[in-house]
């Protein structure tokens, strides 16, 4: 085990010199940074060739898991916390800050900041991301067909989910806020799907678009139940191009609506009864009150709302693959692309090409939104 | 500041009955039947597909296979309509009570290890002083931008090789794929950024008398971080927490990446897709799944509704 060096080197910290005081005290302050992480990683490991048992009883291998996931990691500050304790004292306080952030430093560093810098040079990298290859990735991106339909279907998806699940939402907030009673339940059940994962909701709206042709069964989906109740033929709604990217939109939009009703109608009890009484008392129709005092005051949410949609629906992934077929459907989204190539056609350069075109086409919307997070914050 | 939200929404907000309707002021409008009936049909239109999925796994297969879902409405009492077969297929051929373990062991752990990790380091970046302490701050808030697509290549190729600069080993071949401690990191790192900002802002606003009067009395860091700290903030860390679960209990995309689709190893989500693939059409088995995999979010949703909200609003700035 190459680990278990680092608890020696943990138990070693007490006794550390006393010559330099600077230098020292710099690299104990690294040494137990360092170290809660890699006597982490040796406890936890210890555990783990007996999780990876196959034979083992599950229920014992699952519970095992979670009390040593769960207490491990507390553990391991109280014993650093200890360790410190033993540290002479002129260091003692120098030290600590560095055991309570080392570990989230060194989580971040290893699993966002140095991926972000390798996917980059990956990017410029050949299929098995060993030789540079320049930018033929990215002129592979933005070249070959199904890449394109792919950026087409995601422009569509950011487009058309925030707006239509936004446009519900505040309609149905505007709505429900005039309810007497029920309120709470109504929104509760259009909030629902959200606690849904998007697997479960793939194969829910599966169920309502299913077809089956002729000669291989009846069809007992909703949407040709519908139909043909109309006096249609059943339709295979799913390989319907394009149309059937506006039926997966459906999917997400189903879900997200309820977001958006929660937090619009939040805005909207915050409005001071006084302007929209004022408003109707000086005679304005409801609709008036509606577009001219109502949306304007609720404006910055909705901005808010609406670009967290645009992100979603930027990295949507699940709905598409979990529907299957979608290159032979023509209904390609970046995200899912991006899987496809990394893992079923196993070319790396691809893979994170489409991913820094995400990571770039992300960034302006996501900081735009922090600022508008952290404005929102500081006006209460 | 209650918490560090979007205004938090009170969905729970019991009906206010006992408020007569004399105390609206003149001239405010309550909705007509014309609202009501909106309302309904929305509803109604929201609920019917978890419906669909719902009765559908409650009927035999041959039933399943031949009518639709909302046949059986017509005779809703008839004994033959309805079966609890397919959820036992489900948990035991279909392997959903493993993947239910597997989630499990999954999910708890990688909720608490983030939180754990964010409370430390938001407190020391609220309550202590050290060098680099508002440069890293900024730093690890800026790490939300970063989507997880981006990491996935150098992570596997990580977890699979290690890692060296020349000779020296930076971090060693862990064989992590596929291991339950792989992907609690991950998910704790992609946790983070958010856990992090969303704490500090709620341990940095906690009255100072209190931590500096503690200080007085001899506490150390430690022991006001752990006594004093962390059951002041529950409202924020259960609101993360709730955040949390639901994101990893649903996430397909990490699990698929780290954990893979072995049959030993996968949790719900990748179960579902599995099924569908690979019975595409077995819609008695496939409906029976995915309620399984519905069944605790949806408590918590219900039970927790108030953090539930306030964690997802908080979540809408995650990257």
């Amino acid at each position: 085990m190459t680990i278990s060096g680092g608890s020696s080197e943990a138990a070693t910290l007490p006794a550390g010199p006393s010559k330099a005081r600077g230098v020292v005290s710099l690299i104990l302050r690294l040494l137990t940074a360092l170290a809660i992480p890699i006597v982490a990683f040796g406890l936890l490991w210890a555990t783990f060739d007996f999780l990876r048992d196959a034979d083992a009883n599950r229920f014992m291998v699952v519970g095992v898991a979670i009390v040593v996931g769960v207490c491990g990691v507390f553990f391991l500050y109280w014993a650093m916390n200890r360790v410190v304790d033993f540290l002479p004292e002129r260091y003692r306080e120098g030290v600590r800050p560095y055991v309570f952030v080392g570990p989230a430093l060194v989580i971040l560093g290893v699993f966002l900041v140095y991926p972000v810098i390798n996917t980059l040079l990956i990017s410029l990298k050949d299929a098995q991301g060993e030789g540079f290859v320049g930018l033929d990735n990215f002129k592979f991106v933005f070249t070959d067909e199904s890449m394109l339909r792919a950026i087409r279907n995601t422009l569509g998806w950011t487009l058309v989910v925030p707006v239509v699940a936004v446009s519900i939402g505040l309609a149905f907030a505007t709505l429900v806020d005039r309810l007497r009673r029920g309120e709470a339940v109504a929104k509760s059940l259009i909030f629902m799907p959200m606690a849904i994962s998007f697997a479960g909701a793939a194969i829910t709206w599966r169920l309502i678009y299913d077809f089956r042709p002729e000669g291989f069964g009846s069809n007992i989906g909703l949407a040709n139940g519908i139909w043909m109740g109309l006096g249609h033929q059943p339709v295979a709604w799913l390989q319907q191009d394009p149309w059937n990217n506006l039926l997966l939109m459906v999917i997400m939009v189903w879900m997200q609506t309820g977001f958006a009703m929660v937090v619009l109608s939040a805005a909207i009890k915050a409005i001071p009864e006084e302007i929209t009484e004022a408003a109707r008392i000086d005679g304005a129709s409801e609709f008036q009150v509606f577009r001219r005092i109502l949306v304007p005051s609720i404006a910055p949410t909705i901005a808010v709302v609406a670009t967290y949609m645009v992100i979603n629906a930027l990295k949507v992934f699940d709905i598409v693959f979990v529907m299957g077929s979608a290159e032979t459907n023509k209904t390609e989204v970046i995200a899912e692309r991006m899987i496809d190539w990394f893992f079923i056609s196993n070319n790396d350069g691809r893979g994170a090409a489409i991913a820094v075109v995400l990571f770039v086409a992300i960034i302006p919307i996501m900081l735009w939104n922090m600022k508008r997070f952290r404005e929102q914050e500081l006006v209460r | 500041m209650s918490a560090p939200t979007i205004p938090a929404p009170e969905i729970t907000k019991a009906p206010s009955r006992l408020a007569p309707s004399s105390q609206e002021p003149p001239g405010y409008r309550r909705g007509g039947w014309f609202v009501r009936i909106v309302i309904v049909i929305i509803v109604l239109l929201w609920l019917i597909p978890t419906l669909g999925v719902l009765f559908t796994s409650f009927r035999p297969e041959n039933l399943v296979d031949t009518t639709g879902w909302w046949t059986a409405l017509a005779h809703p009492f008839r004994a033959a309509e309805w079966t609890l077969e397919n959820y036992r297929l489900a948990l035991d051929r279909g392997g959903l009570g493993n993947a239910f373990l597997n989630s499990l062991a999954v999910t708890i752990p990688s909720t608490v290890i983030p939180i754990t990790i964010a409370a430390f380091a938001a407190y020391a970046f609220s309550w202590m002083e050290f060098k680099g302490r508002y440069v890293l701050f900024v730093v690890v808030v800026g790490l939300m931008v970063v989507p997880i697509q981006m990491t996935l290549i150098p992570l596997l190729r990580l977890f699979a090789n290690g890692a060296t600069i020349g000779r020296l080993i930076v971090f060693p071949d862990l064989d992590l794929n596929g291991s339950f401690l792989g992907i609690w990191l991950a998910h704790a790192g992609f946790g983070l950024p958010l856990a992090i900002y969303l704490l500090r802002s709620y341990i940095g606003s906690l009255p100072s008398s209190i931590i500096e009067s503690a200080k007085i009395d001899g506490a150390d860091h430690f022991t006001i971080f752990w006594r004093l700290v962390v059951p002041l903030s529950v409202p924020a860390l259960a609101a993360f927490a709730i955040f949390q679960f639901l994101w990893v209990w649903n996430d397909l995309l990490v699990a698929y990446v780290f954990l893979g689709g072995t049959r030993q190893t996968m949790v719900l989500p990748i179960a579902l897709a599995g099924l569908v693939g690979e019975r595409g059409e077995t819609w008695h088995l496939l409906t029976a799944a995915a309620f399984i995999s519905m069944i605790l979010p949806l408590i918590v949703f219900f039970s927790l509704q108030k953090y539930f909200v306030r964690g997802l609003t908080a979540g809408s700035v995650k990257g």
